[in-house]
């Protein structure tokens, strides 16, 4: 048993508004460079519809991910080493930028430069690409609320199994919003698909990141990610993806996305997990366990045993009780109103989401009945095949009982707390038949609905009390006696000697250069005065 | 052997090889960032299918042939015991095979770069002259192979350039021995070289970046954080100017 720390997202899509700030503020961020036009590391996707890239959760298409072989050991679906050695020269299963879009920008010069005319000069689009007069034909959102719903959403691959007959009426009544981000999973098929080993998971965070320097442009990743979300840079000829803004999380900050939310619904903490389970629960032989598997992985960080097992492995205390408040465990292990997002890839997402009842409860409004009526809206989720069926293609690899039951938790909220402020009494029959408690009900609203900043984002910082020696840029700490040399704390520094011929702002008279030798330091000096061990010298000949 | 001859068949070649060797050391340490293969799969797909493969894999062929051909000594094939004839034979049909596959594979990437727009926006100055480069060995390599050795009457290589370049490696080259091979092998061997000195600053590096140790690693790597010298102000990290690519 190891255990490890993941500071892992939760979304409500409930509260999803579709409004594309989280996907701009991210743009804004990383990816508004040459290069990375096409690139969002964020994106909001209209479902049904056929997201972006166009069919990435076709993997019988784009072998993205894990399968089990037919000796039920776990293979990558693209095929095995070899097989990627040999496709080097040209990567079968890579996506085309036709497949995502091609990139284009406006020639916004023509407005104020073209001459008086009867007619309104116009803005010509431009490829980001080539620089070309272009028709844009798509775009990452280009199917954004149903848009062209007959030809986009018709060919989403989650209405796998759904009857054409039931598939043209349900579009008309039924659309949720799908925020996407990396899942940096426990077992992710892009790190092992990586030829170079550019790419890795983070130790301390479970972080999935690439190593820029490493990257040598073999592209697998882009392939193997059945989310698509590792992306190539078509000018540094390197791979880039969502980095879960690591510098903030490093810093106890939430993500550009979750920080910019408008409609507060993510939630970021701290999961604890057993990394020696991982492989075990990613090869359960059905995909319909593969959510009770990844459940299984995870630990419950207020057990005593568990709290050791992660001091023992290295995890810190304030990383272990950011672990216990952690929005995210309640949400996901606690609750169990969170669902990861095709499960069967196998590749254990860690961004959750709380599967959408409001088009549930809106169908129900629409036939005249309240919501709060168990019976009436227990019999609709089971009535709304379609949605059902569609949420489970999404989130338990087609187990309806799952996602019926996470919408009857969460119906069963509503009536509660909808009973509660108008002081109506209490249905104890709602609860019972959602499996919930009056207290869990209300410790889940507040978690969904009213949690403030603190509460949705409980964020450890990351320790690097020893990085600070390696950071310094002029003068190493950590040489023997130095600021970082703990051993020499005991003792009084001995004070640099003093240098004539300078008023020093900002900084001492000299400094100790990284190879040990005192230099004069040309920061403050006036310019005339002597300027004793400008070429460095040893502290003993130093004046 | 006159001043000429000392220039281009020994200094030259010299010459090429430090800068190949020093400037991969350079680029190694100054730019891992640029160093990539800069793939162009994601911009067009249908002529790399083709051109890729029939590129790389022929010209593994080739290189496997001029190891055989230039490096290994005739008086060792010899001492296995292959006659001269089954040698040339071989080396011919080989040859013959690698040459075709590199030359078709050339043409779709060359026909590619050139009117495809989106790969031709992302090729830098050095590309082309690594491209053109490349276009001349290849042309002149595969004249000989098909002209003189397989059609025509042959010629021993091994007896001329493979001991002048052997020679060059044993610091005692052989002069004479390339002077008197047919022009077609000495600008063969010339554009060779300059491919050499100019493959360091090209993305050419990323020959030497063949991923063998996927093979048999971990399928999933861990690291730890590790912190690093936060960049100079305005270089991005890098001290020296990327190569190789415009932008």
């Amino acid at each position: 048993m190891k255990v490890m720390a993941q500071v892992a997202m939760v979304m409500n899509l409930d509260k999803c508004i579709g409004c594309h700030t989280c996907s701009v503020t991210c743009k804004q961020t990383w990816t508004n460079r040459p290069g990375t036009e096409y690139v969002w590391f964020n994106n909001v996707e209209t479902k049904p519809g056929a997201g972006y890239p166009r069919r990435y959760e076709d993997q019988e298409k784009w072998k993205g991910g894990w399968t089990l072989d037919r000796r039920g050991r776990l293979r990558l679906k693209a095929g095995g080493r070899l097989r990627k050695l040999l496709t080097l020269f040209h990567n079968p299963d890579m996506p085309s930028l036709d497949d995502f879009y091609e990139p284009w920008t406006y020639d916004y010069q023509s407005l104020t430069t073209a001459p008086l005319s009867d007619t309104f000069p116009s803005a010509r689009p431009k490829s980001q690409l080539t620089g070309r007069d272009m028709r844009p034909v798509h775009g990452p959102n280009w199917d954004d609320d149903l848009a062209g719903a007959a030809e986009y959403a018709a060919a989403d691959p989650n209405l796998r199994g759904l009857a054409e007959r039931v598939r043209l009426e349900f579009e008309h009544t039924f659309m949720f919003y799908l925020p996407r981000i990396c899942e940096h999973c426990l077992n992710p098929s892009c790190v092992a698909s990586c030829p170079s080993g550019a790419m890795y998971k983070r130790e301390e965070d479970g972080i999935v990141l690439v190593d820029e320097d490493r990257c040598r442009g073999w592209r697998f990743c882009v392939s193997g990610c059945p989310y698509k979300k590792v992306y190539f840079n078509h000018r540094t000829g390197k791979a880039e993806k969502c980095t879960f803004c690591y510098p903030r999380i490093e810093a106890g900050q939430p993500t550009i996305c979750a920080e910019t939310c408008v409609g507060r619904l993510r939630h970021l903490g701290v999961m604890l997990y057993d990394a020696d389970a991982v492989l075990d629960a990613a090869s359960v032989q059905d995909d319909k366990d593969l959510y009770e598997a990844q459940l299984s992985v995870f630990l419950d960080p207020h057990e005593d045993w568990v709290r050791e097992a992660a001091a023992r492995d290295g995890i810190a205390h304030d990383w272990i009780e950011a672990a216990r408040r952690s929005p995210v465990y309640a949400l996901i292990k606690e609750h169990r109103v969170a669902l990861p997002l095709h499960p069967e890839y196998r590749t254990m997402p860690m961004v959750w989401y709380v599967p959408p009842l409001s088009p549930v409860a809106d169908a129900v409004h629409a036939t005249g009945y309240h919501d709060d009526d168990p019976d009436r809206i227990f019999a609709a989720i089971d009535a709304l095949r379609i949605p059902v069926e569609y949420l489970a293609n999404l989130f338990t690899a087609g187990d309806t009982a799952v996602v019926e039951g996470v919408l009857r938790k969460l119906t069963a909220m509503r009536g509660h707390m909808r009973a509660k402020q108008l002081g109506d009494p209490a249905d104890r029959r709602l609860l019972e038949r959602a499996g919930a408690t009056a207290d869990g009900v209300e410790d889940l609203y507040r978690l969904l609905a009213v949690a403030k900043y603190d509460e949705r984002y409980v964020i450890p910082k990351t320790h690097a009390e020893g990085s600070g020696a390696l950071m310094a840029q002029h003068c190493s700490l950590d040489r023997p006696g130095g600021v970082a040399d703990l051993a020499s704390h005991d003792e009084v520094d001995p004070a640099p000697p003093e240098l004539p011929g300078l008023a020093a702002p900002g900084g001492g008279a000299h400094f100790r250069d990284s190879d040990g030798q005192v230099r004069f330091n040309l920061l403050g000096w006036n310019g005339s005065a002597p300027a004793p061990g400008l070429f460095g010298g040893t502290e003993g000949s130093a004046p | 052997m006159n001043s000429w001859d000392l220039w281009w068949w020994v200094i030259l070649p010299y010459l090429a090889l430090v800068t190949f060797v020093v400037g991969h050391i350079w680029r190694w340490r100054y730019d891992q960032f640029g160093w990539t293969s800069r793939s162009t799969q994601l911009q067009e797909g249908r002529l790399l299918k083709w051109g890729g493969p029939l590129f790389h894999y022929g010209a593994f062929a080739a290189i496997a042939g001029h190891v055989l051909g230039i490096l290994v000594p005739e008086s060792f094939t010899r001492r296995l015991g292959i006659p001269e004839n089954t040698y040339r034979w071989f080396s011919s049909v080989g040859g013959t095979v690698a040459a075709l596959a590199v030359l078709a594979g050339v043409a779709v990437l060359a026909f590619r770069r050139t009117t495809v727009p989106r790969v031709r926006a992302t090729t830098s100055p050095v590309d082309w002259l690594a491209l053109i480069l490349l276009a001349v060995v290849i042309v002149l390599g595969v004249i000989p192979t098909l002209g003189i050795n397989l059609f025509g009457a042959g010629y021993d290589y091994r007896r001329s350039v493979s001991l002048w370049f052997r020679g060059l490696f044993a610091g005692n080259p052989d002069v004479p021995a390339i002077t008197h091979a047919p022009l077609i092998y000495q600008v063969h061997a010339t554009a060779a070289w300059a491919i050499l000195a100019v493959w360091p600053f090209t993305r050419l590096v990323h020959a030497w970046s063949l991923p063998l140790w996927y093979l048999w690693r971990p399928y999933v790597l861990y690291r730890r954080r590790v912190p690093a010298h936060p960049a100079e102000p305005g270089t991005g990290g890098r001290r020296w100017r990327r190569i190789g690519v415009r932008y």
